[in-house]
């Protein structure tokens, strides 16, 4: 099969930020920014070029790395699906970066910079070839360097809490990488693969055979367990609130909007491609995600009503919207996991808007985000306090914004599997949505308080950029769910409910 | 009456020895030596999952290619990958270690967050 210029595009979005994250490691701190910023650009405009493409292509394809045939060599597999995720994650990347480059001049010193942006480049290159591998090694390799780069990433501001959350966080992540490692060694052991194809028909035969029950749930329970543990599922959250709440805007935006995106994508992958899902049905797994899914959704949101310091709010509100789609993956039908898909997608454009433009409401030299400093901040900073309402709306779920469309999405699909776990994840979703207006609105009336001013921050560089930044990431809300429709066929169609 | 899934078993000793070093202790380096164990664990886990007995090392020797002479390469090839990413993994743990030892004067992860806490205030 010969293959057209365009499909070798998933491999460029893995190998220009891997190579350009060597690169800027040497730049000066100046010439590191443009270029990281460039690079991303380019990925970005390479991922949306990939995506009309793969749309007028209608399917997806494997992608032979090397030219070595299956069984012997590394494959990337691209569709609709993993298409619109890579377009979602390099955007919103590239647009965490640029609005955070303000507060990144008063957090990290300048000659630190070019390693920030080499760690940027990582994440990014780890992301992309999460979404587009087809080789759970490969996937495991990736996870790591994903997990070792968000680790620096909260750890570069070197205060003691921003270390002492960097530490709690590879600690989890550790556990979690042991553990996925273990089940990817299951899973070669049984089906004698490593490629996602090979090991689904083998796993289909175990299953039909009935043979290996036992195992087959141990590598999904291990493999589930890994994946939630690093993607902060809600009792594995302990470490999420120091990690988000400590670290420089851009690295919270970039860690709560799309490190744990792409630790999800992958465990979707494993669901849908590599397990299949009528077999995770048998095994009982998606029952027990779907539990923790529904606690994390109110616990979450209990948790953020209490608390007094806005990013920690941010923070909580996070665990709170990955129990939402770890619920969608929990129902275990195909339109469960399209709503998974849709609210991964409008969160990390959401949460990202949200820390983003929560940096320009910060107060005094070091950023201060308590609620009792804040009040009238959006004041003194309107363009910041609009992205901030948006994205606060957006979560809450209003109609023409990306967290509506998802919201409907997971409230359909629970209706249509009706039964216990339908009316739970009903209910649960309604008083989510509740706790989620009360804790927002507070922090709304707070910022948007007339009279007092907040004392305000000395003003910040890269202004124009980071105003570019929450303007675009509120564009992309509105687009997420003004194009609810397309975007929800587009995900369903990669998911191969259509073909 | 032989075992001839020792390997397996001691693997998953150890991986569980290092798992319950790795949540129970509260000393950091000790944390770390428990990852490298569990790491270990699954590494020895691995490599003797593409051991087959009897066979050699997929090295070819005085011209005998036969694929039945020599063991499968590939839990090789994973376990010398996995190595390399757990070395990075420990060398990332132990810089965050060192940096904390020399704010806080202590290895003791309770301790530090309380004195963590006190800063934050």
């Amino acid at each position: 099969m010969s293959l057209a210029l365009w499909q070798s595009i998933p491999l460029a979005c893995v190998l220009l930020p891997l190579g350009s994250a060597a690169l800027t490691a040497f730049l000066p701190g100046r010439w590191a920014r443009r270029w990281c910023l460039l690079a991303l650009a380019l990925i970005t405009g390479l991922s949306a070029v990939f995506v009309l493409r793969i749309w007028s292509f209608g399917r997806s394809y494997t992608y032979p790395m090397g030219h070595y045939p299956a069984p012997w060599g590394n494959e990337l597999r691209a569709g609709p699906l993993e298409a619109a995720a890579g377009l979602v994650f390099a955007l919103v990347m590239l647009l965490s970066m640029l609005g955070g480059l303000g507060w990144l001049d008063r957090h990290i010193a300048e000659e630190k910079h070019a390693l920030y942006c080499a760690l940027m480049l990582l994440l990014c290159a780890s992301l992309q070839a999460q979404v587009y591998t087809n080789d759970l090694f490969t996937a495991y390799v990736f996870i790591e360097i994903m997990t070792l780069a968000a680790a620096v990433l909260i750890a570069v501001r070197s205060s003691g809490p921003a270390l002492l959350a960097a530490t709690r966080y590879m600690i989890m992540n550790l556990i979690a990488s042991a553990l996925f490692l273990l089940g990817v060694i299951l899973l070669y052991d049984l089906t004698g693969h490593l490629l996602m194809e090979p090991i689904h028909i083998k796993v289909q035969e175990l299953a039909a055979s009935g043979a290996y029950h036992l195992p087959l749930t141990v590598v999904v329970a291990v493999m589930a367990s890994g994946l939630a543990i690093k993607s902060a599922l809600f009792p594995f959250h302990t470490w999420v609130p120091g990690a988000y709440g400590t670290s420089t805007p851009a690295s919270a935006a970039v860690l709560s909007g799309l490190v744990s995106k792409g630790y999800i994508f992958l465990l979707l992958k494993v669901f849908h491609r590599v397990i299949g899902l009528e077999t995770i049905a048998q095994t009982g797994i998606g029952d027990v995600l779907l539990f923790f899914g529904l606690a994390g959704m109110i616990c979450g949101s209990v948790a953020a009503l209490s608390q007094c310091d806005l990013r920690r709010m941010l923070a909580w509100s996070s665990v709170a919207q990955i129990g939402y789609i770890f619920a969608g993956l929990g129902l275990g039908t195909e339109a469960g996991l399209s709503a998974a898909v849709v609210h991964m997608l409008a969160h990390a454009a959401c949460k990202s808007l949200l820390f983003i433009s929560a940096g320009g409401l910060y107060t005094g030299e070091s950023g201060d985000t308590d609620f009792s400093r804040l009040s009238g901040a959006a004041l003194s900073a309107p363009l910041a306090g609009a992205g901030f309402t948006i994205g606060a709306l957006s979560i809450i779920g209003l109609p023409f914004l990306g967290g509506f469309t998802s919201k409907l999405a997971l409230a359909q699909a629970a209706a249509a599997i009706g039964g216990p776990g339908g009316w739970a994840v009903l209910i649960c979703l309604i008083l989510s949505t509740l706790l989620n207006v009360l804790y927002f609105f507070r922090a709304l009336l707070i910022l948007w308080k007339r009279g007092e001013t907040a004392p305000g921050h000395p003003p910040l560089t890269h202004r124009t950029a980071s105003g570019l930044a929450v303007t675009a990431l509120s564009l992309l809300n509105f687009a997420i769910g003004v194009l609810a429709v397309p975007l929800l066929q587009l995900v369903r169609s990669g998911l191969g409910l259509l073909d | 009456m032989s075992l001839h899934n020792i390997a397996e078993i001691a693997a998953i000793a150890l991986f569980g020895v290092g798992l319950t070093l790795l949540m129970m202790s509260r000393n950091l380096v000790k944390k770390v030596i428990a990852f490298d164990m569990t790491d270990s664990a699954v590494f020895l886990f691995l490599a003797a999952k593409g051991y087959i007995s009897g066979r050699r090392a997929p090295i070819i020797e005085n011209g005998v290619q036969s694929m039945e002479a020599y063991i499968n390469p590939i839990p090789a090839g994973l376990v010398l990958t996995g190595i390399v990413v757990s070395v990075a993994c420990s060398a990332v743990m132990l810089s965050l270690c060192l940096r904390l030892y020399r704010r806080y004067h202590t290895l003791d992860l309770d301790e530090i967050t309380a004195l963590a806490r006190k800063e934050e205030d």
